[in-house]
């Protein structure tokens, strides 16, 4: 399971074209738009949570840029909510970059923000749900 | 019946926790007071050790009666936020599973499935006092004629709500590995492949029947910590091994004893019951479990104070050799090894992660401490010892 939040433009010549129904059906992609917008030149411009798994997703992702779509990666952010992590330690199993690791001799779970590439794969590890993705709402009031 | 220096009985420590007297260290605290002064001064020293542990104990669940509605329902069918509980019980008498995930979940068909809710969570629900959506359904009888109920309701709106883990606080666990050469998601959490990485569980020289190996001091109404309320030691739990392989120590080298336990569902706090999804595995419910160990003689000073050098456990293979029933151990390793970070296995170097929490069971042992320093907590006398089960 992989999923994405994503920013797509979509050129004039194409803002009519059923590309996120193909993306349902071809891909096996699901989607949640968080905002769109069509400007007044007729681009269109889409936020939208993108999830299937990952295979499927960079297959859809490629089908975007060949039709013409612009695909930019929102920034996200990846917050640990204090009160659910409990310290099990399972995150630090799957961490690549170290941010998630144990502090001896405590056992305690340290995160540190500045090493974390946010690739999510604690998001989904966590058995607490405590990893979270927040990404740049003001991309969604502009 | 050995010849003890010291000897004690639960009354007397139960008389010195009324009066304000009696001395109780953690499990971990223990360690040193023993290695300094020797069992037997230790024993005459110490009351009470406590130990703890916080991990996932998929092996739990709460009996619920939700209470009589007008006009009743015999429920056939009965849904929780989702969650099928069990309803083979009398009229509005069910369980709540842990591991029962919510009727929509996807599973494990998008590998691997992230389990977003299901029995854990609506415990962890409850207890923290949110209202859950309740589905009941029957074939309607002559005395119950309600064939449909649905209502919110909460931990205080019910009659009655148990918790009662049929298995809980193994003595000792397996250390897994994966062979393969594709990364799997187990019970035991994210396994690299190739052996790449080793997750263990259990919180070590804090877990409760590491520090009474031959279960000397619990049984059958063994008062305890559980989920943040006073609770009981009930049974045996299920999958109870007390004949397995031990160390000159006495403590199991792999998997032994288990405790079924029961508590008042009302009287605990979701700090100490929290939901979990095990990615690609399922739902579960990570339980605070902690038992009081009385110090009655020098034997279980020296029991209590084992350290994480003299609790070992096997590596096993939950790549190949685990899924085909075919767990066989690849190596021993130390508790104190496992802490370290990284163990040694067939000369390679490999990372390892705890599924426990250490930080929240020293807390529990540390809870209960206090408990019982406040005169809040009384030792209980078993009715029938785990050992003779
Ligand atoms: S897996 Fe989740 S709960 Fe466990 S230490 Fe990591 S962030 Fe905390
Ligand atoms: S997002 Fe990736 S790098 Fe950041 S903490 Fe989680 S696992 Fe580590």
């Amino acid at each position: 399971m992989y999923s994405k939040v994503v920013l797509l433009r979509f050129p004039r010549e194409i803002v009519n074209e059923p590309i996120v129904a193909n993306l349902v059906k071809r891909f096996d992609l699901s989607f949640n738009i968080l905002k769109a917008t069509i400007y007044p030149r007729k681009e269109g411009m889409v936020v939208m949570e993108l999830t299937g798994n990952r295979k499927n997703y960079n297959a859809g992702v490629k089908y975007l840029g060949d039709v013409g779509v612009k695909v930019e990666n929102i920034s996200q952010d990846i917050r640990r909510n204090e009160e659910r992590c409990f310290h099990c330690g399972v995150c630090t199993a799957v961490c690549p970059t170290g941010a998630l690791y144990i502090e001896r001799p405590e056992m305690s779970v340290a995160f540190e923000k500045d090493r974390c590439s946010a690739c999510e794969l604690c998001v989904i590890a966590c058995p607490a749900k405590a990893m979270e993705v927040n990404f740049d709402r003001a991309l969604l009031d502009s | 019946m050995a010849h003890y220096k010291v000897k004690k009985t639960i009354d007397e420590i139960n008389r010195k926790i009324r009066g304000g007297k009696v001395v109780v260290v953690t499990a971990e605290e223990m360690v040193d007071i023993v290695k300094a002064t020797g069992p037997e001064k230790a024993a005459r020293e110490i009351d009470v050790v406590t130990t703890g542990t916080f991990s996932p104990m998929c092996s739990s669940g709460a009996f619920i009666n939700f209470g009589h509605t007008k006009p009743p329902i015999k429920a056939s069918q009965v849904f929780l936020n989702g969650v099928p509980a069990y309803a083979g019980l009398a009229a509005v008498d069910i369980f709540i599973g842990a591991t029962e995930p919510s009727i929509d979940d996807p599973l494990n068909k998008v590998h691997p499935g992230q389990f977003k809710y299901g029995g854990g969570h609506v415990i962890e629900d409850l207890v923290s006092g949110k209202r859950v959506e309740l589905i009941a359904r029957s074939y309607g009888t002559d005395c119950y004629p309600n064939r449909e109920i649905k209502k919110q309701i909460r931990l205080k709106d019910m009659p009655n709500a148990v918790l009662m883990n049929p298995r809980n606080a193994y003595q000792n666990y397996n250390c897994a590995i994966n062979l393969k050469d594709d990364i799997i998601y187990t019970y035991m959490g994210v396994l690299r492949p190739k052996g790449d990485n080793a997750n263990y569980a259990t919180a070590g020289q804090l877990s409760p029947l590491f520090n009474d190996p031959y279960y000397l001091t619990i049984g059958l109404g063994t008062r305890i910590f559980l989920g943040g309320a006073q609770g009981y030691v009930v049974w045996a739990g299920t999958q109870h091994n007390p004949s397995v392989n031990r160390g000159k120590n006495g403590v199991p080298l792999g998997p032994g004893a288990t405790l079924m336990v029961m508590g008042s569902l009302k009287e605990m706090n979701s700090h100490w019951l929290v939901g979990l999804s095990i990615l690609g595995y399922g739902c579960s419910l990570a339980v605070g479990i902690g038992v009081p160990i009385p110090i009655l003689n020098e034997d279980l000073a020296k029991y209590t104070g084992i350290s994480d050098e003299d609790i070992f456990t096997q590596i096993i293979d939950y790549g190949k050799d685990y899924p085909q029933g075919k767990a066989k151990s690849l190596g021993e390793v130390s508790y104190a090894e496992l802490k370290s970070g990284t163990i040694t296995l067939n000369g390679k170097t490999i990372q390892t992660s705890p599924v426990s929490s250490y930080v929240r069971a020293k807390e529990v042992a540390e809870t209960l401490k206090e408990w019982i320093e406040v005169g809040q907590f009384y030792l209980s006398q078993p009715q029938h010892p785990l050992k003779d089960i």
